[in-house]
């Protein structure tokens, strides 16, 4: 316990370097977990910075968490698509857009000049061997071989409708992942498959898209979302975000994706070079070296792992302890424990996302990811609280009574010193699973070593998930090593 | 010092003792015996308030073992069960001290009280820093035996507090309590299910049969005044070594 607090300490300590001043102004930019929402992040954090206020990164999972972030005031902006606006967000298709999101506190900008649309992608040489130049040309090859991702092929503006509008007759239509479609389309073990107008991968495959003549696919143009509140308090970044629009045209879009995806430059070195061509940014913040970030994610990492260990021991042993008293209540607090443990990581942080920001005012970064975490624990020190304490042999539950000693001397003299064992055998379970776990705060902009290792597998960048994904194990394995020498010392002593 | 007043007590439906009346006297040994299941254990455990009758009153030194009281009567009585009920994440001095530190006694009271009782028991004083598992089983017995005596109770029960030791130990240690019994003039409650032992700890024998005493009184009247055949087999079914004769 000690130790244990000796570390937390230290964290905390040592974290405070990490902190920024209280009195400066901050606007938090959200992104997606894709490449291009990172560049427009990035430039949306530079052009923030010039008007002299704090810019923060908070890189979250997928649309409708970034939509709840915003709308409760955990960020103040991030690029979207109004396709997905009317699709996913609103689910309607209002005539005045602008009017429907100041509905719920927020605005929209113009264009940023490049659109995002969905089309469909064929290898130049497979195109012209057969003629095809548009999607009304595909209706005279049913033998295509089409590979989609799974969510195109159901939603009604997907393959569905793409099919009744042009009354295409292909059979042999399947779902897949949407980087191994692009290594297909170019082994040529599928034919065509759909893609987004600024992907790299477009330009890098030199493919074709194929002009969408009847209209079908609506338009997915880049904007800015941001809270209605920002015109009064940070009107300067406002108009320093808008500065970007019309600016960025498909092909500089895609250019700057594959410099990302494929040569692996940093975003913001991308992001800032960008602006500076265009004379409407100043240079990236300097470069970082290994250690540092290593350095970083670590402690945040650590900021994620102590806190809610801590947390959840100060509650699980007291309800272990309860459960071995009442045994109809303890069935209940196993079950329910149990039951917390099966909810999927992912949707247990959506779960929490509201309740954090009821609580604590935020409902993205740390404290989430700390509550998800802090429910991950407990079962396995709850379980093992109990285990320990039903396991105490009656003969010296009975001398302990026997003594005279009051229920509390039993409980703090004889019968948790006699339980330790077990329980930290659980608190080591815990605490392994949840250094593990805490890397999905990346997906909350909780920080950790998880967010080299989401950033990684969306780059395909296999140095940077490489560069969390090591130091995890590491940690985990050290945690493992500092129980087990905690636990061969108390047996040395037991026999 | 102990008295019961029409207890009953039924675990899970079955009848497991009484009714019985039975006092324990002050400052004597009294050994109640049986054989398995005959209640002796669960009278012992009454008499603490370890467990509460279903009927009848249990009192110590005329005032009733109740939840409430147990806990003083507890502090005023020393128990030692089987292999001394050791607790394995103590050292024999930290099992010795527990309910003294408990109580905020001085450092230096408790050292000089477990000194006193090493001397006593006759516990190596080097013994006291090891753990109950690195003690053979007579030591844990004595450990058992000083943290019993610790709070210098008014009453000592034993529960069958020889019964897993090999013959040779089991000897010296019979002596050794006898010594002890004799020199503290406490009020003894022991639990066997050797006569040979009861006899020879015992001023008093209590003889339980399926939760109800068949005959009480000295050594000699189980021996020579039986009250029933079962008396008469209990004490011939304890059979002495039988040397068979050496040839001519």
């Amino acid at each position: 316990m000690k130790r244990f607090l000796l570390l937390a300490s230290l964290v905390f300590s040592l974290s405070g370097c990490t902190e920024k001043k209280p009195d400066q102004p901050t606007v938090a930019i959200g992104a997606k977990k894709f490449t291009e929402s990172f560049l427009l992040a990035e430039m949306g954090a530079n052009l923030s910075r010039q008007s002299g206020v704090v810019a923060e990164r908070k890189d979250l999972g997928s649309t409708p968490t970034l939509w709840i972030a915003l709308t409760q005031g955990d960020i103040d902006v991030y690029p979207e698509y109004t396709g997905t606006i009317t699709r996913q967000i609103l689910k309607d298709d209002p005539p005045d857009l602008a009017a429907a999101l100041a509905v719920h506190g927020v605005r929209m900008s113009k264009s940023l000049g490049f659109r995002n649309n969905y089309a469909l992608g064929m290898r130049k040489d497979v195109a012209a061997a057969r003629g095809i130049r548009t999607i009304s040309d595909l209706r005279n090859h049913p033998d295509l071989r089409l590979r989609f991702i799974d969510e195109f092929l159901d939603r009604p503006d997907g393959w569905p409708g793409l099919k009744r509008a042009y009354n295409l007759p292909q059979q042999d239509v399947k779902g897949m992942n949407h980087t191994l479609a692009y290594a297909g389309l170019v082994e040529q073990s599928l034919d065509l498959t759909e893609v987004y107008t600024t992907d790299g991968e477009i330009l890098q495959h030199d493919l074709i898209v194929l002009e969408d003549d009847r209209k079908f696919f609506p338009d997915y143009e880049t904007v800015w979302l941001y809270r209605a509140d920002m015109q009064q308090r940070l009107p300067t970044v406002v108009a320093q975000l808008r500065l970007l629009e019309g600016r960025i045209s498909d092909r500089e879009m895609q250019e700057m994706n594959t410099r990302v995806q494929q040569r692996k430059d940093k975003e913001s070195d991308v992001a800032g070079e960008f602006l500076t061509a265009k004379a409407i940014g100043g240079a990236p913040p300097a470069d970082d070296t290994l250690a540092w970030r290593l350095w970083i994610t670590t402690v945040e990492h650590l900021k994620l792992v102590v806190p809610s260990l801590l947390a959840a021991l100060l509650v699980s042993v007291p309800l272990g302890i309860l459960a071995s008293r009442r045994m109809r209540l303890g069935q209940v607090v196993l079950a329910t424990t149990g039951v917390l443990q099966t909810i999927p990581s992912l949707a247990l942080l959506l779960f929490l996302m509201p309740l954090t920001k009821w609580l604590l005012g935020s409902g993205i970064g740390a404290p989430t990811a700390i509550a998800a975490l802090f429910l991950y624990s407990l079962l396995p020190i709850v379980r093992n609280t109990y285990a320990g304490l039903m396991g105490i042999a009656p003969s010296l539950g009975e001398s302990a009574e026997a003594l005279g000693l009051t229920r509390w001397a039993i409980l703090w003299r004889v019968e948790l010193p006699l339980a330790a064992p077990t329980i930290l055998a659980g608190v080591k379970t815990a605490a392994v699973i949840n250094v593990g776990t805490a890397t999905l705060g990346g997906f909350i902009g909780a920080g950790g070593y998880g967010r080299p290792i989401l950033r990684g597998i969306d780059k395909y960048d296999l140095p940077m998930m490489l560069e969390g994904a090591i130091p995890a194990a590491l940690m985990a394995i050290l945690v493992e090593g500092i129980f087990g020498m905690v636990e061969r010392a108390i047996a040395r002593r037991r026999g | 010092m102990f008295e019961l007043n029409g207890v009953t007590k039924r675990f899970a439906g079955h009848p497991a003792l009484g009714p019985m009346t039975l006092t324990i006297p002050t400052g004597k040994t009294t050994v109640l015996i049986g054989p398995s299941g005959c209640g002796k254990s669960t009278l012992l455990r009454l008499l603490i308030g370890l467990i509460v009758p279903d009927n009848g009153t249990v009192s110590f030194a005329d005032q009733p073992v109740t939840l409430a009281t147990a806990q003083s009567v507890r502090r005023r009585t020393g128990y030692v069960i089987q292999d001394g009920g050791l607790f394995p994440h103590l050292s024999a001095r930290g099992n010795v001290a527990l309910l003294a530190r408990h109580l905020g006694w001085p450092d230096t009271k408790i050292e000089s009280r477990i000194a006193e009782l090493a001397a006593l028991t006759r516990f190596p004083t080097e013994g006291l820093e090891r753990y109950p598992h690195q003690l053979s089983g007579g030591q844990r017995q004595r450990v058992g035996l000083m943290r019993a005596l610790m709070l210098d109770p008014d009453a000592l029960l034993l529960d069958e507090p020889l019964g897993a030791l090999d013959p040779l130990v089991r000897a010296e240690l019979q002596d050794d309590l006898r010594t002890i019994f004799q020199s503290l003039r406490k009020t003894v409650v022991l639990v066997t299910h050797d006569l040979g032992e009861a006899a020879f700890f015992a001023d008093r024998i209590v003889l339980l049969k399926d939760g109800a005493i068949v005959q009480e009184g000295a050594p000699a009247d189980l021996w020579h005044r039986p009250a029933d055949p079962f008396v008469t087999r209990f004490v011939q079914a304890q059979r002495g070594p039988q040397i068979p004769a050496e040839a001519a």
